[in-house]
C-alpha cells in the first residue's frame, strides 16, 4: 500500500484506490475494494453489453427485408434469444446497482467498504461463472428459446443448449442476490455519524429499493429455471401438458420474477437520474420524502402485477381484472416521480452538461415508455397489442431509453470521481443528443409496426411493414455509433484527461467531498453528517 | 405505410376507439411533460435573469394532487377496458364453433359439419364465430390484427375466442407466441365470405360430420370393445357423461366438460372414475388433437338432448 498520499498525488490519475491496493491484475482479482469490484464489474458488463449490441445490429440488419434474408430462421431466433438473455440478465440487472452502486454507495454513506467484502469478490466471481455458461452455449450452437424460456417448447422440444443457459442464468441470480444482501447490510449497517434516513441521497434509497426485489423475487427464479431442468432433464411432469403438468404455470413463476425484475433495472435509474437533475440544477430535489417512498412502493406493488404478461395467456377473465387494475396502481409512484423531476426545474439554475443532458433525456424517454404501458395495462387493448411490436417499443423504452440511459448519464456523472480524470464535454453532449435521436428513430416506429399488427420475434413479415422497419433499423445504426462514441472519448480521458479534482461539479453528497480518485478507504476521517443530501446553495 | 388498420369485426370499432381516446390523453400528458421541461429548460437556464425567489422543497398539495388526478384517471381508463374486456371473453350462447388445433407451424381448422381447412379460417359474414382452440405441440397464439382479437393457444386446455366479422374480404393471420424454428412462417388467412356463400362452401365438402368421423375413430382405436354398453368389461358408460358431474376415485368431484374429456383420453390415469379399475391405457402418443375433438364430437352426440349429431352446435360455456 502507498502510505505517503498526498493532496497533490491524489488529485493526478494513477493514484488512490487505483494503485493504493496495488498495481498487478491479480491485485484487481483478489480485491475487497468495493470500488474496485465495481470497475471489474463494469469492464464486464460494457463487454456484454457489447456482445448484446453485436446482436441487436444482426437482428436489425436482418429485419431490413421482408424475407429475412440475412439470416436463417433458426439463426434469426438465437440471435434474439441471445440479445434477451445478455442484455437482461448480464448487462441491464448489474448495470447500475452492482457498478455504480458498488462503487458509490459506500461513499455516498460515508463507509469505508461494503459490509461484507469478499462476499462482493465473490458475486462478481459468480458473475463471470454465469457469464462464460451462457457464452459457451452460445459458442456451442446457441439456444432458441428467447430469454423467457416459455414452456413446452424449452423442455421438451427446442433442441438446443437449454440447460446451458438455465446454469448460466440460475448462477448469475445468485451474484444478483448477493449483491442484494450486500447493499441492503450496507445501508443498514455502515453509515456515517448523522446520516439518518432522510439523509441519504435518493440514489442510495434507490439502491436499497432494488435490492428488496433482488434477495426477494431471484429466488424466484432460480427455483423456475431449476424445474425447466428436472423436467427437461429427468422428464418429471411440471409444464407439460403431456406428463400432466401445466405451462401456464411456467409463466406464472417466471413473471413472478421478471417483472420485478423490470423494477431492478428501472429503480436504480431512477436513483442516478435523481443525482444527475439536482446536480444539474443546482437545487434540492422536490419532494423527497416523495420521491424516496414511491421508489419502495413501487419495488412493494411491482410484486402484485405479473399477471399483466398473461392477459391473452389462458388465465381467467378476472385475474385479467385484478392484474389490470394493479398495474394501473403501479403508475401512480412513477407518475410521482416524473412530475416530481419536472418541478425539480422549476426556478433552479439549470447546466447542460452530459449528465444532464442524459437525464433529462431519461425523463423523456421514460415518460413515453411508461405512457404506453398504460395502453398494455388497459386489458381490452393489451389483447391486440401484446406480443407485437408495440410492447418490443415499450420495454425497449423503459430499459433502454430509461435504464442504459441513466446508467451512461451516472458513468459520466461519476467518471471524474471514478477515474480522476475529466472527458471531452462537447463530443460527450453531442453523444447525449444522438443516442436520444437514434433511440426515437429506432423504436418510435415500432410502435407503429405493433399497433398495425407486426407480431415480435419474426424472422420474416408482410411486405406493408417494410418502410417502418427500414426506418427503425437506420435508427439502429445512429443508436449503435452513439453508444461506441463513450468507448473512444471515455478510453481517451482514461489517459489524457485533465485532472478532474474532488469535485468537479460542484456536487453536494459525501462522495465528492473527498479525492478523484479516492483513497483505498474512501474517507482520510470519518465523515460526520450534519444536513440533508442536496444543499445546493446558489 | 398506412396508420389505418382495418376494422373488420365487432371488436374492432370501440377498440379503435378506445385506443384513439388513450392517444389523445396519453399523448397529451406526454406533450405536456415535454413542453414544461423544455420551458423550465430556457427560462432556468445558467445565466439567465429568471426570478428564483421563493421556491419550495416540497408541497403536500401539489403531491397529493397528481398522485390523485392520474389514480382517478386510471380508474377511468379500467373501467372502459373492463368493459370491453368482459365483452371480449364472453361469447353469445349461439356463437357457432369452430375448432382449431395449432401445431408445429400450422393451422388445422374443423368446421361443424366437418369440413376442414389448413392455414385458412373460412368464417361467414355477420355470424357470432366462437374458436376453440388446442395445441399439439407447445404454446401457440391466434392474432387477427384486423378483428382486434388474439388467444393464446395452449396444450393441454381448450381456450376460446369470439367475433362478429364485419367486413368481407381476406385478413393476415398470425401466431403471436414464439413457438420455434418457423413461427415466424405460421400465418394463414381469414376469409369472411357471405351467409349463403359460407353455407355452399360447407355443402361443398364431402366430409363426415364430425360425429361420425368419431364414431369411426372409437371403433378403430378400439374404445367401443369397452365403452359400447354391450361389452363384456366394466368401464363407465359414454352416454349423458358430457356436462354431467363425475365422481373420481378420489372423491373429486368434476364436470365432465371438454378438458375432462380431453384428459380422460389421453391421460386416462389422472382421472379415474370412481368404482372402476384404471385400467385404460394412455392413448396420448397414439392420438392427435384432431382425433380427440372428434371423439369428443362422438362422446357429446351420445347424450341425452335431441340429436347434436346433426347439428353439432351443442357447445356448453366452458
Amino acid at each position: 500500500m502507498n502510505a505517503a498520499v498526498t493532496s497533490a498525488d491524489a488529485e493526478s490519475m494513477g493514484s488512490g484506490y487505483l494503485v493504493e491496493g496495488g498495481r498487478t491484475l491479480w491485485s484487481w482479482l483478489s480485491t475487497r475494494d468495493h470500488k474496485r469490484i465495481g470497475i471489474l464489474y463494469a469492464v464486464a458488463i460494457t463487454t456484454f453489453f457489447f456482445m448484446g449490441g453485436v446482436a441487436a445490429t444482426l437482428i436489425r440488419l436482418n429485419l431490413i427485408y421482408p424475407d429475412g434474408r440475412m439470416l436463417s430462421a433458426e439463426t434469426y431466433n438465437k440471435t434474439f434469444t441471445f440479445h434477451g438473455v445478455v442484455m437482461v440478465w448480464f448487462f441491464l440487472i448489474p448495470s447500475i446497482p452492482a457498478t455504480l452502486g458498488n462503487f458509490l454507495l459506500p461513499l455516498m454513506i460515508g463507509a469505508r467498504d461494503m459490509a461484507f467484502p469478499r462476499l462482493n469478490l465473490f458475486s462478481w466471481y459468480l458473475y463471470m461463472v454465469g457469464g462464460l455458461f451462457t457464452v459457451a452455449a452460445l459458442l456451442l450452437g446457441g439456444v432458441d428459446t428467447g430469454w423467457t424460456f416459455y414452456t413446452p417448447y424449452s423442455t421438451m422440444f427446442s433442441n438446443s443448449n437449454v440447460i446451458l443457459v438455465v446454469v448460466g442464468v440460475f448462477v448469475v441470480g445468485f451474484s444478483s442476490i448477493l449483491t442484494g444482501l450486500n447493499l441492503i447490510v450496507t445501508t443498514h449497517m455502515m453509515r456515517a455519524p448523522g446520516m439518518h434516513w432522510y439523509r441519504l441521497p435518493l440514489f442510495v434509497w434507490a439502491m436499497y429499493a432494488t435490492s428488496v426485489v433482488m434477495m426477494l423475487a431471484t429466488p424466484v427464479l432460480a427455483m423456475t429455471l431449476s424445474l425447466i431442468g428436472l423436467e427437461r432433464l429427468a422428464g418429471v411432469g411440471i409444464f407439460d401438458p403431456a406428463l400432466g403438468g401445466d405451462p401456464i404455470l411456467f409463466q406464472h413463476f417466471f413473471w413472478f420474477y421478471s417483472h420485478p425484475a423490470v423494477y431492478i433495472m428501472i429503480l436504480p435509474a431512477m436513483g442516478v437520474v435523481s443525482e444527475l437533475i439536482c446536480n444539474g440544477v443546482h437545487r434540492k430535489i422536490f419532494g423527497y420524502k416523495f420521491m424516496a417512498w414511491s421508489m419502495l412502493s413501487i419495488a412493494f406493488i411491482g410484486f402484485l402485477v405479473w399477471g399483466h404478461h398473461m392477459f391473452v395467456a389462458g388465465q381467467s377473465m378476472y385475474a385479467g381484472i385484478v392484474f389490470s387494475i394493479l398495474s394501473f396502481v403501479v403508475a401512480v409512484p412513477s407518475a410521482i416521480k416524473v412530475f416530481n423531476w419536472l418541478t425539480t426545474l422549476h426556478k433552479g439554475t439549470i447546466d447542460f452538461h452530459a449528465p444532464m443532458i442524459y437525464a433529462l433525456g431519461f425523463i423523456g424517454l421514460f415518460t413515453l415508455g411508461g405512457m404506453t404501458g398504460l395502453f398494455l395495462a388497459a386489458v381490452a387493448l393489451d389483447v391486440n397489442l401484446t406480443d407485437t411490436y408495440f410492447v418490443v417499443a415499450h420495454f425497449h423504452y423503459i430499459m433502454v431509453g430509461g435504464s442504459v440511459m441513466a446508467y451512461l448519464g451516472g458513468i459520466h456523472y461519476w467518471w471524474p470521481k471514478v477515474t480522476g480524470r475529466m472527458y471531452s464535454e462537447t463530443i460527450a453532449r453531442i453523444a447525449a443528443v444522438l443516442m436520444f435521436v437514434g433511440f426515437n428513430l429506432t423504436f418510435f416506429p415500432q410502435y407503429i409496426l405493433g399497433y398495425e399488427g407486426m407480431p415480435r420475434r419474426y424472422h420474416q413479415y408482410l411486405p406493408q411493414f417494410q418502410d417502418l422497419n427500414i426506418l427503425s433499423s437506420i435508427g439502429a445504426c445512429v443508436l449503435a455509433i452513439s453508444y461506441l462514441m463513450p468507448l473512444f472519448y471515455l478510453g481517451h480521458s482514461l489517459f489524457r484527461g485533465e485532472a478532474a479534482g474532488p469535485n468537479p461539479w460542484q456536487a453536494t453528497g459525501l462522495e465528492w467531498t473527498t479525492s478523484s480518485p479516492p483513497p483505498e478507504h474512501n474517507f482520510h476521517e470519518t465523515p460526520v453528517v450534519t444536513h440533508g443530501p442536496y444543499e445546493y446553495c446558489d | 405505410m398506412s396508420l389505418s388498420l382495418p376494422e373488420a369485426s365487432n371488436f374492432a370499432v370501440p377498440i379503435d376507439r378506445m385506443f384513439n381516446a388513450m392517444l389523445v390523453l396519453c399523448g397529451g400528458v406526454t406533450l405536456g411533460v415535454f413542453v414544461v421541461m423544455f420551458w423550465f429548460c430556457i427560462k432556468y437556464r445558467r445565466g439567465s435573469d429568471a426570478n428564483r425567489e421563493g421556491r419550495h422543497s416540497t408541497k403536500m398539495g401539489l403531491e397529493l394532487s397528481w398522485m390523485l388526478i392520474p389514480f382517478l384517471l386510471f380508474v377511468g381508463i379500467f373501467a372502459w377496458s373492463i368493459n370491453l374486456w368482459t365483452l371480449l371473453r364472453r361469447p353469445p350462447a349461439g356463437a357457432m364453433p369452430v375448432y382449431i388445433v395449432a401445431k408445429q407451424w400450422m393451422w388445422k381448422v374443423q368446421h361443424v359439419n366437418g369440413r376442414r381447412e389448413i392455414d385458412t379460417l373460412t368464417v361467414p359474414l355477420g355470424v357470432p364465430v366462437r374458436l376453440i382452440m388446442t395445441s399439439q405441440d407447445v404454446i401457440h397464439s391466434f392474432y387477427i390484427p384486423d378483428f382486434r382479437v388474439k388467444q393464446d393457444v395452449v396444450p393441454g386446455r381448450y381456450t376460446a375466442l369470439w367475433f362478429v366479422a364485419t367486413r368481407l374480404g381476406n385478413f393476415p393471420l398470425f401466431c403471436s407466441e414464439y413457438c420455434g424454428t418457423d413461427h415466424a412462417a405460421m400465418t394463414g388467412t381469414v376469409k369472411v365470405v357471405s351467409r349463403e356463400d359460407y353455407q355452399k362452401w360447407l355443402k361443398a365438402s364431402t366430409a363426415l360430420p364430425p360425429a361420425e368421423q368419431g364414431r369411426q375413430l372409437f371403433v378403430q382405436f378400439g374404445c367401443s370393445g369397452c365403452h359400447d354398453p354391450g361389452s363384456g368389461i366394466r368401464a363407465p358408460v359414454l352416454r349423458g357423461v358430457y356436462g354431467s358431474t363425475v365422481t373420481l376415485a378420489d372423491g373429486v368431484t368434476v364436470t365432465a366438460d371438454d378438458r375432462y374429456l380431453h384428459d380422460a383420453i389421453v391421460l386416462p390415469a389422472t382421472q379415474v372414475v370412481a368404482g372402476y379399475a384404471p385400467i385404460m391405457p394412455t392413448y396420448q402418443s397414439r392420438i392427435d388433437e384432431e382425433d380427440v375433438l372428434l371423439l369428443m364430437a362422438y362422446i357429446k352426440s351420445l347424450g341425452p338432448q335431441a340429436s347434436p349429431a346433426q347439428t353439432g352446435v351443442t357447445h356448453a360455456q366452458r
